[in-house]
């Protein structure tokens, strides 16, 4: 199993509990023409269903008698655009106008089993599936207009949900007139014929998120939105450092405020009140002692600490034979490169509401796994999953900072001990202090190349993070990639969470990858792309490159660096492949770079929405120049030193460069997802556009002005020696 | 201390009783259920709570509500009147100025005030304006779109 799969079954929960059965979910609904369908896993349960609870299905599409298509899936709208790229897939495939599907999404009581909402699955696993389904759904539609109309079916066509008789066009029947009264249901079994891409109306044009309305009037609402009668607003206690222990508390000074309650579970502490300041406000009167635990490693030294402690790693790739590599290469090349810790930092912060009713639990929560979180509270407060309802309205952001729940489970702990609906909302700082980072990590690369500009030697080991990303497009003979995730005494190396940050490990192996890449063109005295083109033969990543250094004007320089601060970095992450080329500017006084123009190119294979692309390649390359260029949380041990925006540094209005995006034309093939692909090459193209741009080469980022001070003034340096 | 606090609040008077140390943000939300007004870090570092209060954008959550006292204070849900979008978030559907949408309601109010005193700004002047409010998103690109098309819009207006 490779490592990208893994990263997405471990989030999967044990469905055998999920509640619902289909004949439940029939039982709901009264009329109308439902189609259920299967998307990944639950396709996998036939047979299981039998004296199990769990659904064999995990989407369902139904028409109602007022012609309305409602979609159900357990998906969640983060600010992707899913909700809009979904409704347009099933628009077009029913021929249907788009503002007549509604999206039921990621709530467990109205929606089937998904695993959650990441790793831009989506559009390439749910898309085919909802547009087979859509397409079943148009055949049952169009069998009962054929008996109605008493026309044979192949006579028949459809538009806006209405339809007719090609040879005679008053005959004509609605949906809404075909769906009344009726109670069909089918199930996916096997692929219906889809449409051509040439007859496609909806699909592949641009669309303005559905959405967006209620976003501009205030009207969306988020979790922290949320009002139930009799609820009230929780802060909880934060500790001062990870792994620091309580030793003693004085919450006497809380009760002399009106109407303020503190309640404890354990390590859970936390205020409650009706109204959020005031709760915020009485949690700073509670006296709390730690014990800290003594920091073994701080921003600056974790990455000699890693490389110092590291385990034996695991070989995760291999090919060839190192030895040999080495005897070809005219000149071998070995480097090191660092990435500090990064956070989410969603300006939603982790929000949940939990209200109980009986015994029954209903939790709204901004989530990405909405699934998950029943299984979750079921474990910590010892009542039944079946019995918790989970509702994530919209998301204000996700990046795979909101899998975990933490904040979800504790609202429900709180709601159940002060038998009150509980809201809670994390702090900036606690969700500075509870988020799963995405984990610092070493990348020490040994390479070689002939005297042809030939990649023949590739010895590359990680230490603190995974393999995404890793997997060579390079053509290199004799290769192997070492991970290290495990200290010599079997722990792991992290003093708090790490997890998924938007396509997890690939941005940093990308930035190590692509600066090797570079340094080696210079030393081969070749240009970047045309060494690159030089040791790629797969025909998309040349595609692809070719697209992008088109549409960027690349022309190979006289020499480097050209001064011209022009970079390139290639990527691929869920196979795809992704190019981006970038011109930047150093002031070089202050060490401030400025990212003035981004290409990027990418092979998607059909497109649903281009308008939807644009939208995730701009934000996906301004997003990531936070990590390139300021974002890394600072601590000492467990402490967590950046807890405000004031000294967490995200991308700024002024930052944003002119992006543009080129899309390779790959209709034939299917649909893939674009939420992470842009952002895994931001860094590199970064570090080598400063190179181009002033010889200075940089081998940690983010690339803080201090660095490329740092990095400048030891080129000069090396300069004053050659010379 | 708990006193009584009018204002204007979207055209319409409102009064309370609470303690007028407490900050805005949280009486609009908590107190009277204007919900469109975001918390993105209670420290005037991110701007989603941002509101006018006599045509002036502020950061509702470090302005104690003691402050607004007779002051006319507008929100995201006073902008659109009679049912019609405000050009700005006429602009904002039409730019797709937008991915999860939280900080949404920040900057279309930040927008509105810079519009408010520099009705055609250019380009460097709409990102000046705009540089303190916060995007995770990376909405950045399509919000200095919407805005210079707003104010285009608004020109034709007057
Ligand atoms: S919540 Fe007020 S500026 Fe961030
Ligand atoms: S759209 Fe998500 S924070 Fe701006």
């Amino acid at each position: 199993m490779n490592e990208d799969e893994f990263r997405v079954s471990e989030y999967d929960c044990n469905t055998d509990l999920y509640p619902l059965s289909r004949r439940e979910f029939l039982q709901s609904i009264s009329s109308g023409i439902i189609i259920f369908f299967a998307v990944g896993e639950a396709s996998t349960a036939k047979g299981q269903s039998r004296g199990k609870k769990r659904p064999d299905f995990n989407a369902y599409l139904r028409i109602g008698e007022d012609g309305r298509v409602a979609c159900f899936t357990g998906k969640v709208e983060l600010g992707q655009g899913a909700m809009t790229s979904l409704a347009q897939t099933l628009a077009d495939e029913l021929d249907v106008p788009l503002e007549s599907v509604d999206m039921v999404m990621g709530d467990t009581a109205l929606c089937p089993y998904d695993a959650g909402t990441w790793g831009s699955q989506t559009t390439p696993r749910f898309g085919p599936v909802l547009r087979a389904a859509g397409a079943e759904a148009r055949a049952v539609l169009v069998g009962l207009a054929a008996v109605r109309l008493k026309v044979p079916k192949d006579r028949l066509d459809v538009k806006d949900g209405v339809v007719f008789d090609k040879t005679q066009k008053r005959r004509k029947v609605t949906y809404a007139q075909l769906a009344k009264g009726k109670r069909i249901e089918r199930r996916l079994e096997q692929k219906p014929q889809v449409k051509a891409v040439s007859e496609l109306n909806i699909i592949g044009k641009p669309h303005n998120r559905i959405d967006a309305l209620e976003h501009v009037t205030g009207k969306a609402r988020f979790t922290g939105d949320i009002r139930v009668a009799g609820m009230v607003y929780a802060k909880v206690l934060r500790p001062p450092a990870h792994g620091a222990k309580l030793k003693s508390l004085d919450t006497s000074a809380v009760d002399k405020i009106e109407g303020a309650q503190v309640v404890r579970d354990g390590d859970l502490i936390a205020v409650l009140h009706k109204n959020p300041d005031v709760a915020e406000k009485a949690l700073t009167k509670i006296k709390a002692e730690y014990d800290v635990p003594e920091a073994r490693f701080d921003d600056k030294s974790v990455f000699d600490y890693f490389v110092d402690n590291a385990g034996d790693g695991k070989v995760t790739q291999k090919g060839g034979n190192l030895e040999s590599g080495q005897k070809l290469a005219k000149e071998v090349v070995e480097e090191t490169y660092l990435n500090g810790y990064v956070s989410h930092a969603t300006i939603e912060t982790h929000s949940a509401l939990a209200q109980f009713e009986g015994n029954n639990l209903t939790v709204w929560a901004s989530t990405q796994t909405p699934f998950r979180l029943p299984q979750q509270i079921a474990g910590e407060l010892g009542i039944p999953a079946e019995n918790i309802r989970v509702i994530a309205p919209f998301v204000g952001g996700g990046f795979g900072g909101k899998i975990y729940n933490g904040q979800a489970v504790q609202a429900a702990k709180l709601a159940k001990i002060a038998k009150r609906p509980v809201q809670l909302v994390w702090t900036r700082a606690d969700e500075f202090f509870y988020d799963a980072f995405r984990p610092a990590a070493v990348v020490k690369i040994k390479s070689g190349f002939t005297n042809s500009g030939k990649i023949v030697l590739w010895d590359y080991s990680i230490y603190g993070m995974g393999s995404r990303g890793a997997q060579l497009f390079y053509d290199v003979p004799h290769h192997r990639t070492t991970v290290s995730r495990k200290l010599r005494n079997g722990d792991g190396m992290h003093l708090f969470a790490t997890g998924a940050w938007r396509a997890p490990d690939n941005s940093t192996n990308s930035f190590a990858r692509e600066s090797h890449i570079d340094i080696m063109a210079v030393k081969a005295k070749m240009d970047p792309l045309e060494f690159r083109l030089n040791n790629v033969t797969d025909e998309r990543m040349r595609r692809v490159l070719k697209a992008g250094a088109d549409r960027f004007g690349w022309t190979p320089a006289k020499k480097a660096p050209s001064g011209r601060g022009f970079g390139i970095a290639c990527g691929s992450d869920i196979n795809v492949p992704v190019v981006l080329f970038a011109e930047v500017k150093v002031d070089e006084r202050t060490g401030k770079v400025q990212v003035k123009r981004v290409v990027c190119a990418q092979d998607l294979g059909l497109v649903i929405n281009p308008e939807g692309v644009s939208l995730q390649v701009e934000g996906g390359v301004t997003m990531g120049l936070g990590y390139a260029l300021t974002e890394e949380v600072h601590f000492k041990g467990g402490r967590i030193l950046d807890l405000s925006f004031g000294t967490y540094k995200l991308p700024r209005f002024s930052w944003a460069p002119q992006v543009e995006t080129v899309l390779i034309k790959a209709d034939d093939s299917d649909a893939k997802g674009c939420g992470e692909p842009p952002i895994i090459c931001v860094g590199g193209v970064i570090a080598n556009a400063v190179y181009d741009a002033t010889g200075a080469r940089l081998f940690q980022i983010p690339m803080t002005p201090e660095r490329v001070r740092q990095a400048l003034a030891s080129r000069a340096q090396h300069e004053v020696l050659t010379t | 201390m708990n006193e009584t606090i009018s204002f204007k609040l979207n055209d319409k008077p409102v009064s309370l009783t609470t303690d007028g140390e407490r900050k805005l943000l949280w009486v609009l939300r908590s107190d009277l259920g204007l919900t469109g007004t975001k918390y993105g870090c209670g420290k005037a570092l991110c701007g989603a709570c941002t509101v006018m209060v006599n045509n002036r954008a502020v950061r509702s959550c470090i302005v104690p509500v003691r402050s607004i006292k007779g002051k006319n204070v507008l929100t995201i849900e006073g902008l659109a009147k009679n049912g019609k979008l405000h050009p700005i978030q006429e602009a904002f559907v039409k730019h797709d100025a937008l991915q999860c949408g939280f900080c949404t309601p920040g900057m279309i109010l930040n927008a509105y005030s810079l519009l408010l005193r520099n009705p055609q700004p250019t380009r460097r002047e709409i990102i000046e304006g705009m540089e303190y409010n916060l995007c995770r998103c990376g909405a950045h690109i399509r919000i200095i779109r919407a805005i210079e098309s707003a104010a285009q819009e608004m020109k034709g207006a007057r």
